[in-house]
């Protein structure tokens, strides 16, 4: 029996049921779509923390004030991380060709009436080039702003809305931070939080020499970012800062560290695979109402092919095989399945670029996902319309014929 | 295997000697029993009959005669369970059941007491479905049913879907259906059992051109006055034959 034929028969009975149909539709419908949104839920988190990776530029570890331990114990007395110490570092770490000292302090910021609380960090003028980023309007401080103490503040990109105004006007005016004016010379690009827990586009940077003599008021640091030169494997440069900041701490030989240093890039890798176990528990519950949604077909299947018992019986008394008998029920399971899909996708998609506009959520609805969804479907198709459709192909023509 | 045999020719020189050379329908003590829950119930035991091209034979009987098993045998919508069946040369008595579909869509032309048509599909493309499973193409399909539509008088009719027509129209698409592909024989069971008795006659007088335009048919009934249309009789008891006779035209 030609293809075509079939094709078309199943597109005959399929609106012969119209009601019917939809609802069985609706159910793979419903299961595509939430595998494809889900999906797009997950890539689109995956994806952010990539950029994100990609966004903190290569070889950089951060250095964090610790408690320094005796024998394993903590002992009370806190250690810091000075201004002193990225000095020592700058200049003594070989291996080490970028150190950005970091001092940061939640503060009230004031421009005119709009009174805002975010992060004040305190730095130096290499930040932006180690931290890659760029400054779309005014300019970031430099060294020389630096030693000379400076009041320039360099604003995150979503700073300007929060004071209420757009980017390229905020540059020249003067905000307040803590009571101290500071004019605004620069803000910087769009980062995104990537799903962390604090945003460094809310974040204002200021020279760090401003911020130690005029804001903060100590030459402590909350941490120290330093890149490690090209070509020398991170454990080297580890090792090579270590031993400064050992000997400006005066830890004895044996002693642990008074200090953490953290792998920016390890932490968000994990925090990647962590998005990928959730993407595939997403994708694998949703994968669910696909499943339901296949018992729908193959229920509705049984019902046809009860209902139709007897168009059965004359077509195979016509002279149909039973494997034309088959073919007709699977392809009418499988156009079923196969629109269903196609819909869901369309729903599926549609949902995921709302969620991205209304919600804000990071979604990305990826041409991989989309494919294996339609596929996936047409094998629900197959797979549960095998059963009525080899029921149809057996029924004994006699008996159908006389079926009431 | 007998279907493999090309030539008409060839498979008739298989037949048993002793039947003419042009029988379409050779049965030799065929039998059929169904297993009832344990009970052998014997529905056909022992029918040899001979039907030869163009004839016009009607198969009578009471309910429980066997009429209709003899009737699904010999479309070979069942096998039998003893006895051998060749319909036109073929020895269909030992075929499967994929080999059967293509018999019955070569060499039956099926009529039924409830027409059983596709309700949701047009007269045209109800004539067309044997023509679909011999695997012809669009073109030729249409050709074909629209000329078997217009030889049992419904060429007006033909994109009109069963419900939109009368019951004597419907049995004629059916007769045209059963005609498209030129079978060797067209069986029809209780044809006029759905139709008043004008309608029949239309439908009688119908099988009666179609009979004399050379084509072979059984037909299968209950009523004597419509097997008395029929040029012979076999009259079935029990499961056998009883009466096998001409019928003894009036005019």
């Amino acid at each position: 029996m030609l293809l075509g034929e079939t094709i078309a028969v199943a597109f005959q009975s399929i609106r012969a049921n119209k009601l019917r149909t939809a609802l069985t539709m609706l159910g793979v419908i419903i299961g595509v779509a939430a595998v494809i949104a889900m999906v797009a839920l997950g890539t689109g988190a995956q994806r952010a923390v990539e950029e994100r990776i990609n966004s903190l530029g290569a070889n950089l570890l951060t250095i964090y004030a610790g408690q320094s331990f005796n024998r394993g114990v903590a002992s009370n007395n806190r250690v810091s991380l000075t201004t002193d110490d990225a000095d020592a570092i700058t200049k003594d770490a070989r291996l080490i060709s970028a150190v950005v000292p970091e001092m940061q302090t939640s503060l009230q910021v004031k421009l005119g009436n709009k009174n805002i609380n975010t992060n004040v960090l305190g730095t130096t003028a290499n930040y932006t080039e180690v931290r890659n980023y760029t400054v779309p309007f005014g300019r970031m401080f430099s060294q020389g702003d630096n030693n000379s103490r400076q009041r320039f503040a360099v604003l995150g990109w979503d700073v300007p809305e929060m004071l209420g105004g757009n980017p390229a006007a905020m540059i020249g005016q003067t905000i307040s931070i803590r009571g101290i004016p500071f004019e605004i010379i620069g803000v910087l690009n769009q980062k995104g939080s990537g799903g962390s827990w604090s945003n460094p586009d809310e974040q204002i940077l200021i020279p760090l020499q401003t911020a130690r003599y005029r804001i903060f008021g100590t030459d402590r640091l909350r941490s120290i970012t330093v890149q490690v030169a090209e070509g020398v494997p991170l454990e080297q440069g580890i090792v090579d800062f270590e031993r400064v900041l050992r000997r400006e701490h005066k830890i004895r030989p044996g002693a642990d560290n008074d200090f953490q240093v953290r792998n920016q890039q390890e932490i968000l890798a994990t925090q990647q695979s962590a998005t990928q176990v959730f993407t595939a528990l997403l994708a694998s519950i949703a994968g669910v109402s696909l499943l339901v949604g296949g018992i729908g077909i193959m229920n509705i299947m049984l019902v046809s092919v009860t209902e139709r018992t007897r168009e059965i019986g004359v077509r195979k008394a016509l002279g149909a095989t039973r494997g034309n008998i088959l073919t007709q029920f699977l392809i009418e399971a499988m156009v079923l399945s196969f629109v269903g899909g196609a819909l869901g996708i369309l729903l599926g998609s549609g949902t995921a670029i709302a969620l991205a506009r209304l919600a804000g959520w990071n979604t990305y609805v990826s041409p991989t996902a989309i494919g294996v969804a339609f596929v996936f479907s047409a094998a629900v198709g197959l797979f549960f319309g095998i059963w009525p459709a080899r029921r149809a192909s057996r029924l004994d023509p006699i008996v159908a014929l006389r079926y009431e | 295997m007998n279907a493999a045999l090309s030539t008409t020719a060839e498979r008739m020189a298989m037949l048993p000697p002793d039947v003419p050379r042009d029988a379409m329908i050779v049965t030799r003590n065929l039998q059929r029993e169904y297993d009832m829950g344990g009970e052998v119930v014997r529905a056909l035991r022992g029918v040899d009959v001979t039907i030869r091209r163009n004839e016009f034979v009607a198969i009578m009987g009471p309910s429980g005669s066997g009429k209709s098993t003899l009737m699904n045998m010999i479309g070979c919508l069942d096998s039998p369970t003893g006895g051998e069946y060749w319909l036109n040369g073929f020895r269909v008595s030992e075929l499967a059941d994929d080999e059967l579909a293509r018999i019955r869509n070569k060499e039956i032309g099926f009529v039924f007491q409830t027409f059983n048509l596709l309700p949701r599909a047009t007269a045209l493309h109800n004539v067309e479905l044997p023509l679909v499973y011999a695997g012809i193409g669009a073109k030729a399909r249409v050709a074909k049913a629209t000329e078997a539509l217009r030889k049992v008088g419904l060429a007006d009719r033909m994109h009109h879907r069963p419900n939109e027509l009368s019951g004597g129209q419907r049995q004629r698409v059916a007769v045209a259906r059963a005609l498209v592909n030129d079978p060797s024989i067209i069986l029809a069971d209780e044809p006029t059992g759905n139709l008043d008795s004008a309608t029949s006659a239309e439908i009688m007088q119908l099988f009666e051109e179609l009979y004399a335009g050379g084509q072979t048919i059984v037909l299968v009934t209950h009523e004597h006055d419509i097997a008395a249309h029929a040029a012979r009789q076999v009259h079935l008891l029990d499961g056998r034959i009883e009466q096998d006779f001409l019928t003894e035209k009036s005019s």
